[in-house]
């Protein structure tokens, strides 16, 4: 009897985990679906959405009205450039409040994170006078530097989460076996610490890809990422689903294959090292 | 050689004087086992011993040399922790020959020595998987192979069997015993088993508070404990404490019976109500509430028929018994 409810069981889980993870990725399949209809046949949706003609009109427009190329190299730059400046500074942070807390170690984390609790827009106003005073307006150095910023706080708290997690008994383990610092680090700490790293740089990557309010806050053409992008497709000509939809999915089709490749990573960063 | 001599060694962490004046003598080729409760200091010892904590004063001597400022690495001692420690990035074969590749050991030599560790210790087929793929009595193994391979003066255990099973538990403790014997090295044991400590040991060292109480062979612990606090901890079932009147009359404060020496009589002097039989098979552990006396553990033969509700009487072995003084110490 236990043996049939288990099935049952597990039954009606996979049903809803199916249920559920469709429901979450129906308004990217529809934005896909749309983004190679006509703009009419968009604009009628639902009604005959998928017997009516696929075509490639909408991506072709795009392209000519718009540089693609450019937002996405921007949007390389300020996730890459954004995640790598991070990382430089928190390694360090993590580094030390993991291995050698103080008293007030425990605070100062609650401290960094509690930032992340401040309504961005709290702080538009100082930000926009600052970049304009200090001529970082539309660049993409400002921009990098904001998106750190930003970051830095839920960067630190992953890799210390991390660290953490490797264990004070493997460090003595390998000083007992005769390693000095530099063996340390090189055979022992930098190989645990890689996964850790990684996930976290993987994390980062796609939340200042995505980063949206800063990014069409402080730029309009230069330093514009494809957040920037999207948006320019969304109003000022009125409704036109099938372009927006066409301009959403090539600035999200690059951080969808990037997820996909990377999903192990991912997943041990969204669960913060939680699992082993 | 591993001859280990502690010199009147003291360990504080800030106020909190974790071990005073302490001096104790680890002969070569001894199976040495620090035994006491938990928080008693003797993983503090072990670790002072190792240099992984600096002493706070006195002197170490590891054959005759004096180490008690030198690194972890150069005490020629090697160490099996209680989490294992392995590596988990390195296969089973890169662990065992870590400390062989620190020493810049040739590659040919490393690979032999690895391939006997791997041998002796029945390893030879998990030499290329990671400690995540192995069992825990695996990992303990890979962890002994990683100390064997450095041939050191001594091997420091830290309850390297806590984390296992009973029944693993019984195995390891008997491979541990016999690669003493094969290898003739000093180990240092820790454990909180006084199970374990009687097993095993050559000598016992039994630590209460940072402070030695006893340091005897397993026997000489088992006969003649020095205080109350040996006569409780070493023994399985522990020893009958008995005070009052009872103890008064035998002319101390505390009297001492260990439960295996009491008799089940028609007519002993202690009658008392069966409150617990707890049947194991092949002995039974009687509960009994003795009238005058107290609670008392009673171990006997697992064939006799005794139960729960029983009036029975007990005779104390007059040969067998322990008298303490109010301090606690053997009279």
């Amino acid at each position: 009897m236990s043996r049939k409810t288990t099935a049952t069981r597990q039954a009606v889980v996979t049903v809803a985990a199916w249920t559920i993870g469709f429901l979450i990725f129906f308004p990217i399949l529809w934005t896909i679906i749309l983004s190679f209809k006509s703009e009419g046949d968009a604009i009628k949706a639902p009604l005959d959405v998928l017997t009516s003609t696929w075509s490639l009109e909408s991506y072709h427009e795009v392209q000519e009205r718009s540089n693609y190329l450019k937002h996405f190299w921007n949007s390389v730059v300020l996730s890459l450039g954004s995640t790598l400046l991070a990382l430089l500074i928190a390694i360090p942070a993590a580094w030390s409040m993991a291995f050698v807390p103080g008293k007030r170690t425990k605070d100062l984390l609650m401290w960094m994170l509690s930032t992340k609790m401040m309504p961005a827009v709290g702080v538009l106003v100082p930000m926009y006078l600052m970049f304009r005073d200090f001529g970082l307006l539309d660049t993409r150095i400002g921009l990098v530097v904001v998106l750190t910023l930003i970051n830095l706080p839920i960067v630190v708290w992953m890799l210390y989460t991390y660290f953490k997690e490797i264990p004070g008994e493997i460090l003595e383990a390998a000083r007992m076996d005769g390693a000095n610092l530099r063996s340390e680090i090189l055979y022992i700490l930098t190989p645990m610490a890689v996964p850790g790293i990684a996930s976290t740089l993987l994390l980062n990557v796609i939340l200042a890809w995505n980063e949206a309010f800063w990014t069409l806050q402080l730029t309009t053409s230069n330093a514009a990422p494809l957040t920037q992008f999207i948006a320019s497709y969304s109003s000022p000509e009125g409704l036109f689903y099938a372009k927006l939809s066409a301009a959403s999915t090539m600035a999200i089709a690059p951080i969808l294959i990037l997820g996909w490749f990377s999903q192990k990573q991912l997943v041990r960063g969204l669960t913060f090292g939680a699992v082993k | 050689m591993g001859q280990i001599t502690l010199s009147s060694i003291t360990k504080s962490f800030g106020d909190v004087n974790v071990i005073p004046p302490l001096d104790l003598t680890i002969n070569d080729g001894e199976f040495v086992v620090f035994v006491g409760p938990s928080g008693c200091g003797k993983s503090t010892l072990l670790r002072l011993i190792a240099g992984l904590e600096d002493i706070s004063s006195g002197k170490i001597e590891i054959d005759g040399r004096n180490a008690t400022d030198a690194a972890p690495a150069e005490r020629g001692l090697a160490m099996v922790f209680q989490s294992y420690a392995l590596y988990p990035h390195m296969s089973v074969r890169k662990n065992i020959a870590f400390p062989l590749k620190m020493a810049k050991m040739p590659q040919a030599e490393q690979d032999r020595k690895v391939e006997n560790a791997a041998r002796i210790l029945n390893l030879s087929s998990y030499l290329d998987r990671r400690p995540g793929q192995l069992s825990g009595g695996q990992r303990q193994r890979v962890a002994i192979g990683r100390a064997i391979v450095r041939e050191p003066a001594a091997f420091l255990f830290d309850e390297p069997l806590s984390n296992l099973d009973a029944a693993l538990r019984v195995t390891m403790r008997q491979e541990i015993s016999e690669l003493h014997q094969s290898l003739k090295t000093t180990m240092i044991y820790v454990t909180h088993d006084q199970v374990e400590a009687m097993t095993m040991a050559d000598k016992i060292v039994v630590l209460n508070a940072g402070r030695i109480e006893q340091v005897g062979s397993p026997l000489e612990l088992y006969r003649s404990p020095r205080n109350l606090f040996v006569a409780g901890f070493i023994g399985s079932p522990k020893m009958n404490l008995i005070t009052g009147a009872e103890a008064d009359r035998h002319g101390c404060a505390t009297l001492g019976v260990r439960p295996e020496h009491l008799e089940v009589t028609a007519d002993g002097p202690w009658k008392g109500v069966i409150g617990l039989a707890e049947h194991l098979g092949s002995d039974t552990f009687l509960k009994v509430a003795v009238e005058g006396v107290g609670d008392l553990t009673v171990r006997v033969p697992g064939e006799r028929g005794l139960h729960h509700g029983q009036t029975i009487s007990l005779l104390p072995p007059p040969d067998k018994l322990y008298r303490f003084d109010a301090n606690g110490m053997a009279l």
